[in-house]
């Protein structure tokens, strides 16, 4: 799998937010093997630090990082935000998200499209965190994406792949673009589910990190995963109406 | 001069953006600056004024989804 020209082994990208420690923080992306993990921006005072201690965190991980500008809901907002994020993390990947309603946090597209293409523009290499709709899907590849990242259901909710039909057919219209879930996905079926379907990659983070034991549910992500994208990779049998035994039936005694 | 550094008044002697993050106790942070809602590179900080009612945007590095 490669995003951006970067070749990855792992399918798993792991949020940083939410967990109980940063010890835990640290074993749970270890378990995952992730070999991206997300991160943010906030404010600091100069007397906090906060921010510093989890930067050395990061940096010990050893890891790719993918920044994302949450919380912006206005392309100024977003663009500015990422030439923060590219200043600090030392990194032209911005998992860009323009959200558009406060409730289910869902994507503004139409600005999400438009910052998509300003930062194109200005060197980014773009992660957009969208929807599953293909038109918005085609005016972000025009504006320079190679990646695409649609949500499964709204972030945190961990409701699983709300709209199956709508993905398989982004899934299907855009065979060769990396595609990766990316938002409310709870349990590691809901992982297998979307690998399964054919999509490259899955991004979650409250799933794990609010799970009692994040460590041992980052494990069982990773194995979903893994599950899933060899299951996909191996034809999936189609669903079909009618039984169809599979023992068969020639050769069976006559015993009525 | 007094400015609005994340959104709380603060008192400044220095007026080069530079000279006020260490005054702020920032000196050899990780962080990124805004200016009036404007990115400021760190290497244009030795060239940026602050002036009376500038608000100073300072971000570090945090957990994020």
């Amino acid at each position: 799998m490669e995003f951006y020209g970067v070749t990855l082994s792992s399918r798993l990208l792991l949020g940083t937010a939410r967990y109980p420690s940063p010890k835990i923080l640290e074993a749970a992306v270890r378990a995952s093997g992730a070999e991206i993990v997300t991160v943010s921006l906030r404010r600091e005072g100069g007397d906090q630090r906060a921010g510093q201690a989890f930067w050395s965190l990061i940096g010990e991980l050893g890891l790719r990082v993918l920044p994302n500008t949450a919380g912006c809901h206005s392309v100024k907002e977003a663009v500015t935000t990422a030439h923060m994020a590219r200043e600090l993390f030392g990194t032209t990947w911005i998992k860009l998200e323009v959200i558009g309603e406060a409730d289910t946090l869902q994507p503004d597209v139409f600005g999400l499209v438009e910052a998509a293409r300003i930062l194109g523009e200005d060197g980014f290499e773009v992660f957009p965190y969208t929807t599953e709709d293909l038109v918005v899907a085609e005016r972000l590849l025009e504006g320079g994406c190679r990646v695409l990242m649609p949500w499964g259901a709204p972030i945190g909710s961990a409701r699983g792949l709300n709209n199956l039909f709508g993905l398989r057919a982004l899934r299907a219209h855009f065979p060769d673009v990396p595609l990766v879930i990316d938002a409310g996905l709870g349990l590691p079926s809901h992982a297998a589910a979307a690998m399964e379907m054919g999509y490259d990659a899955v991004l979650l983070n409250t799933a794990v990190a609010e799970a009692g034991d994040p460590v041992r549910m980052a494990e069982a992500f990773a194995l979903a995963v893994d599950a899933g994208r060899l299951a996909h990779t191996a034809s999936p049998l189609e669903p079909r109406d009618m039984a169809a035994p599979s023992t068969p039936v020639l050769g069976k005694a006559v015993l009525a | 001069m007094r400015i609005r550094l994340n959104g709380a008044e603060k008192q400044l002697a220095a007026s080069r953006l530079d000279e006020a993050l260490d005054a702020l106790g920032y000196k050899d942070a990780v962080i990124a600056t805004a200016v009036n809602g404007r990115f400021v590179p760190a290497a244009r900080r030795a060239d940026t004024q602050l002036y009376d009612g500038d608000s100073l945007e300072v971000l570090a590095p945090m957990q994020g989804g």
